[in-house]
Formats: structure tokens, sequence, C-alpha cells
């Protein structure tokens, strides 16, 4: 209680003082007491250095925040969060952190190996204190390395006029931009996680492609600078001018701790005329040890506008980590002819829980969309597609295929499928295939007499199920992604 | 060699195997014939290790060891290969990929290096070629929407790449138009030599004028009642089962 007082005083004082390193100074600073008031998000703003708009954007949000209640409607169970018990401005990864290896899930330790993560990083990921590390200098280059990548990147990226930098960066440097398209796709009091994240949103990454420009380069959250840090409110914005093309790859397949438990992402996307954005994600959070203690809730807000003509926007999704998933990435489909896009793989094992689909609102005349979902669940977790496709009366000819299969290992899981359909177009198409089918054990079988351990069988065979999502996949992740599934059901049968 | 001795077992507490003895030394090809639901496919499934079926009493050894000891992906290592009467669907799961798995996995297990992508095609191409099958085969998902015949051809190719040292093959002729029954025991000739050893499980004598067996045994409620020379094939074409039937009761 003292620290809070303390730092709520310091708040005041600054701001009223206007003194705007006043934090730079003690280290202590660096820590927002736990807790979330107008206070602490002045505090933030300051500390981001923030135009006095966006600290009036972000009261806005809280405003709406406090008015509004936790969704309960996901099939998803968990204890209540205390909002008022957790850090909105923070780098707990210094204080909170296991001491060494020793303290870390082996399981988890497991995993990075079977991943093929170098020693070395695998105690970075795991949340280590990094000054407790021993031989830290071979960390500090690794993270060294990918500053010295991030900037040749750069380099190239500015050639072609493509703005890739931290969000908080383009708001001080890109003001204009940012203020003219933040919010417009998923507004401040949308939903009550994506109202949080709007208030208190500190870390994530900002694009844009002018007009005509194809990014030279898939951009990676990984040649970030700052990346690994990643943040528990996120906040990303692509901007795709008339005729650009941008590939962006999110996350990575190592797991990763973080003592933040609660994520709350929101990721805001939106196309101009024939711009196309394809956005991918292999999200691994520690989904929890095996009884589903100590894992990441991720409730996230990701939306694509397509307000261009023949505009395209196209997410592709591996998700096996997390305790509980909460996501929808959705298409609002504007443009005329413009296409949407959602090819998904979610994987629960043990006691994970994932609650995730899409919405696709079709608005423009002859626009079209597409859902491919693959659902696997194994152990006692509960995995639940829920879609929604939505034909507005403009939206004459408007096309929607969803096909959505679950795959079951073992009894013990649930599989569950909600769509819901809306049509209020009568020459709209909206088609819905959907199949539950489990891992045989004459597969298996099959699978082992040619000499296949039932691990490898299990692998082989979701790999199979999943192939029409991961082919959308850029390569590499593809190939990461295949090994991440493997992994994320070992032992989840026999 | 294979030495199978008073091997019974049961599926849902149903006895289908009641005391098999059956020597099949290397080198040798054995037929074995009987009736519908007379046990057939069960010994194969036993010998390979599927877990619903309960080994009540007996013994089979392979080349001395205890194959019922074994995980299948065990036995497989050892060299035992079973053709399956109804081979199994495997959506998604590329033929290519599935066989390169299985031969790595193999190759593994005896200390041998994998092949990459571009060794194992080139292998593969050669055994399709050899087997008359079109290269598509490769490329089409495991037995999905194969016709019936493409399904046993498929299991041949298996075996062609696998080399096993005991083959089972579970009615592999079924279904088969001429020719590809002349393939069949094609593959199956190909793969003979000192060390390897074959059951051929078949309801037609047409089999056995390409593949000549140097014993045929038939099999009745769960028993071999009766073995010869390849003659006995002969004559059961002829004569059908009743006689056989008409002594065992
Ligand atoms: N899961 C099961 N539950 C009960 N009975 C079974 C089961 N599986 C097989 N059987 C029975 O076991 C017996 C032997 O079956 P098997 O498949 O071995 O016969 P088969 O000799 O191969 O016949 P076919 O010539 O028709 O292929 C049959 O009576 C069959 O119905
Ligand atoms: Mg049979």
């Amino acid at each position: 209680m003292a620290a809070v007082t303390e730092t709520l005083d310091t708040v005041q004082s600054v701001t009223q003082s206007g003194y705007k390193w006043g934090f730079e100074t003690t280290i202590e600073m660096d820590f927002a007491p736990k807790g979330l008031s107008e206070d602490i998000i002045r505090l933030i703003s300051t500390r981001k250095e923030e135009p006095e708009w966006m600290l009036e954007w972000r009261l806005k949000a809280y405003a709406a925040w406090l008015k509004m209640e936790e969704p309960h409607w996901a099939r998803v169970d968990h204890p209540p969060i205390d909002y008022q018990d957790l850090h909105y401005y923070a780098a707990p990864k210094k204080r909170a952190g296991p001491k060494s290896l020793d303290e870390v899930d082996p399981e988890l330790l497991k995993m990075y190996e079977k991943l093929g993560i170098p020693l070395k990083e695998r105690a970075i990921l795991a949340g280590v204190d990094p000054d407790t590390v021993e031989d830290r200098q071979v960390a500090v280059d690794a993270v060294f390395d990918s500053v010295s990548v991030a900037t040749t990147f750069q380099a190239t990226l500015r050639k072609a006029g493509v703005i890739f930098c931290p969000i908080s960066e383009a708001i001080r440097e890109h003001p204009d931009l940012v203020k003219q398209y933040l919010g417009t796709v998923v507004p401040t009091g949308d939903n009550f996680f994506a109202a949080l994240n709007s208030a208190v949103f500190t870390d994530g990454s900002f694009v844009y492609i002018p007009k005509g420009v194809r990014c030279p380069m898939e951009l990676s959250t990984y040649f970030r600078i700052n990346a690994r840090n990643t943040g528990q409110f996120e906040r990303t914005l692509i901007i795709a001018e008339a005729g650009s093309h941008v590939s962006y790859l999110e996350g990575c397949t190592a797991p990763q701790r973080d003592e933040n438990q609660l994520h709350a992402a929101v990721v805001e996307l939106i196309a101009m005329d024939d711009a196309q954005i394809k956005y991918s994600t292999v999200q691994n959070w520690y989904p929890g040890d095996a009884n589903g203690k100590g894992g990441i809730y991720n409730f996230v807000t990701k939306r694509g506008a397509c307000r261009g003509a023949r505009s395209k926007i196209s997410w592709t999704q591996v998700e096996t980590g997390s305790a509980i998933t909460w996501k929808y990435p959705s298409c609002v489909l504007h443009g005329e002819d413009s296409v949407g896009e959602f090819y998904s793989v979610a994987v629960t094992n043990n006691h994970q829980q994932a609650d995730t689909g899409t919405k696709m609102i079709h608005i423009g005349k002859g626009s079209r969309s597409t859902i491919i979902s693959k659902g696997i669940s194994a152990g006692h977790s509960n995995n639940t597609y829920r879609g929604l496709v939505r034909m507005l009366p403009g939206a004459a000819n408007a096309r929607n295929f969803t096909q959505c299969d679950s795959l079951l290992i073992g009894d013990q899981c649930g599989a569950h499928t909600v769509p819901y359909i809306e049509s209020r177009n009568p020459t709209a198409k909206v088609e819905h295939e959907a199949t539950t089918s489990k891992i045989a054990d004459d597969q298996l079988f099959y699978c082992r007499q040619r000499g296949l351990s039932e691990e490898d069988a299990v692998s082989l065979i979701v790999n199979g199920f999943c192939k029409d999502v991961l082919k959308e996949l850029p390569m590499e992740f593809a190939v990461e992604a295949q090994k991440l599934l493997a992994v994320s059901l070992e032992g989840s049968v026999g | 060699m294979l030495e199978i001795r008073g091997l019974a077992a049961s599926i849902n507490e149903k006895p289908i195997l009641n005391g098999i003895d059956l020597e099949v030394p290397a080198g040798e090809v054995h037929a074995i014939m009987g009736p519908n639901g007379s046990g057939k496919s069960t010994l194969g499934y036993v010998l390979s290790g599927r877990e619903d079926y309960a080994v009540t009493g007996g013994t089979a050894t392979f080349n001395g060891v205890d194959l019922l000891a074994m995980e299948p992906e065990q036995r497989a290592a050892a060299g035992l290969f079973l053709a399956f009467q109804a081979p199994i669907e495997l959506p998604g799961v590329n033929n290519a990929n599935f066989l390169r798995t299985a031969l790595n996995a193999l190759r593994r297990a005896h200390g041998e290096s994998e092949l990459d992508a571009v060794q194992f095609l080139k292998l593969a191409k050669a055994e399709t070629k050899r087997l008359a099958m079109p290269d598509d085969m490769l490329k089409r998902n495991v037995n999905v929407g194969f016709s019936g015949g493409e399904k046993k051809r498929n299991e041949v190719l298996q075996m062609a790449l696998l080399r096993p040292k005991l083959a089972i093959l579970d009615e592999t002729d079924s279904g088969l138009d001429i020719d590809a029954l002349k393939i069949v025991a094609d593959g199956v000739n190909a793969l003979r030599r000192p060390e390897f050893s074959a059951l051929v499980i078949t309801h037609h004598q047409r089999l056995l004028d390409y593949l000549v067996p140097n014993k045929v045994h038939v099999l009745l409620h769960g028993r071999i009642v009766r073995s010869g020379g390849p003659e006995l094939a002969k004559e059961l074409e002829k004569s059908g089962y009743a006689e056989l039937i008409a002594e065992a009761a």
C-alpha cells in the first residue's frame, strides 16, 4: 500500500510539474504499482512521452471499460480476475522471474530442447532473470544479434517507404497516421478486453505500407527491437494503402513464460483498394503445467477492415499455447469484391481451454470469405470453434465458405462448434461444412505396423489433418509449426 | 524364421485362435487358406501386435526373439510386415511422406542413416515403376479415394520399399485384376531371398500359380486342420471346405 501511495504522489508531482524525465532517474519508478486508475494511465502516457490526444483517448477507453463487464459467453472457465491486482506498467520479468533454471517447470525446458532452442536462450525464454543466468554474455549477444539484423532490415524498409516500428514510437513520430486510424477498426469501447487494452497498452507494432508498395520482406515481430519483451497489452496497427501488399508474422514457436497471467492484445488491420494483408500467427504461450496451473490467459481482439474494393485480408493462425484462449480474428468486408480469409489450427491438451473462431462481416457487394478451422483436442481439454458469418443487406452476391473440422485424441476431451449465420441479403450464399473425427486405433496401428512410434503416428495424422491451414503459412513458419504440433501433443495417446 | 506354438487369442473375451502350431522356415513361402471367419486375419493381427486382441496362450518367435513381447513398431523393426486385408486411410497424409517416415523409422531402428526427400523419391519412383503403378500414387493421401485394387497395390509398394524379412499378406490378391495379381506375385518374388519368409493368406488358388508356396495350411475355427504342398490349394479349389468342416465337427 505504501508503494502505491508513493507512486501516485510521484505521478501527481510529475504531471503537475511537467518534468518529462522524472521517471528515468529512479529505476524503481520503472514499475507502476498494482492496480488501475486514471493516475496509472497518466503515468503510462507520460512515461511513453505521448501527446495529449493520446492520453485523452486512453482515458476515454478507461471510462468505457469501467462501465463494462467481463464477458462470460465463451466456453471457458477461470477464477475471477482481480484487475486491481495486476501491474499495468511494469517490467516484472526483472523482479518476479525464477532465479535459475531449477525453478522452471522441467516440462517447459524439455520442450525447448525438443524444439531445438539453444541452451542459453532457453533461460531467457523461460523468464529467468538474465542477471542470474550463467554465461550471460551469450544470451545478451543473442539479443544484440536480432537488433543488428533488425537494423539492416530497417534500412531496406525505409528505402521502400515502409514504416515498421514500435507503436509507442509511431505515436510520437507519425501522430497523424496513428490518430487517423487507431481505434477505427476496434473502437475503444468494442469489448471489455479491447477497452482495457486501449486504456493501458504499452507495446506493439505499427506498420504502414504506402500506395502501390509491395513490402520487400516478411515483417516479423522477432526482428522488432524489444520483441523479446512481449507486452501484456500489445497493440498492433497495420495500414496497407491502395495496391500495397504486406505479410506479417507474429509470435514464435518457443513456449513463452510470463509472469503476467492476463494478456489482452488488440490488432487492427486496414486494407485499401486492391491492398493485401496476410497476418500469420504462431502462438505458444505457456499453457501451465499438466494440471493447468500457471498458464497464460490470452484474450485477444483481432480485426481487419477491408475498406477498399478488391482488398484482401488473410488471417492464419496456429495456436497451441495458453491456459485459456479467447480469440476471434475477424474481417469487416466493406469493399466491393473484397476478400476475407481465416485459416486456423487450435490445439488444446491437458487442461487447456480454447474458444476461438472468426467473424466475417459482409457489407460490400460481391465480397467473399473463406473459413478453414481445424480444432484438435487431447487430454482433458476443451476446444470450441465459434464463428459468425453476417451478410448485410448491401452484400449482394456475397459468398462464404466455412469448413470446420475437429479432431479428438482420447475420450476425455471436448470439441464444440458454434456457428452463427445471419443473412439479410437473399443473393448472398453461405456454405458451412463441419466434421468431427477421432484418431482411430486402426490408423495408429497401421502406422505403427509400418515402424512409426505412436507419437510419430499422431504427429503425422495431426499434420495431415491441418495441412490445409499449414500450407497457408510462410514456408519457414510452417516447418516450425509442424514441429510444434508434434511436441504439443506428446503423451496425448496411450 | 517364424515359429508359432499353441497360439491362442481372443477378442472381447471371444476365443478366435484356439492353438495354432505353425513353422515357416527362412526362405519359404506358406499359404494360409480357410473359410470366412476362421481366424486368418486375426492371426496376422496377433502376430503384428494389434492391441484389441488378447493372447491367451502359446508362443510366437521370429528368429528366436519373442514376438508377442514387443510393441508393434518393434516387430516392424524386427522385419515383420503386414499387408492389410482392408488398408487404412490416412486423410491429409501424403503417401510419399508416409512411406519415407516409415522407412526412416526402420532405418533409424537399424542404425542406418535416414534418407532425405530426394534420395527417397528416387527409390520410390523406381519401385512404382517396377510395380507398374502410376507416379501420382505417391502424391496422393494414404489410401484415401484409392480403388480397392489400388489400395492393395499400395500395400505391395510399401512392402517393396520397407523390404521386410517376414511378410504377411492378408488377401492382397482379392479384388485385383489379372495383371495386378501378377504384380503382387512379382512383388513378393522380388523379395525372395534366403532370409525372407512370407505367409500368404488367400482364398484363390490363382495367386499360387504365380507365387508357388512351399506349403499350404488350412485354418478352421482358429486351428490349422490340414497342411500340404501346393497341390492342396488346387484340391480345395475343386472340393471346397465342406469335407474338412465335416471332419472337424
Ligand atoms: N471386434 C470383434 N468382436 C467380435 N468378434 C470379432 C471381432 N473381430 C473379429 N471377430 C470375429 O473373429 C472371427 C475371425 O475373424 P477373421 O477376420 O480373423 O476371419 P478371416 O478368417 O480373416 O475371414 P475372411 O476370410 O472373411 O477375411 C470372425 O468370426 C469375426 O467375426
Ligand atoms: Mg480376413
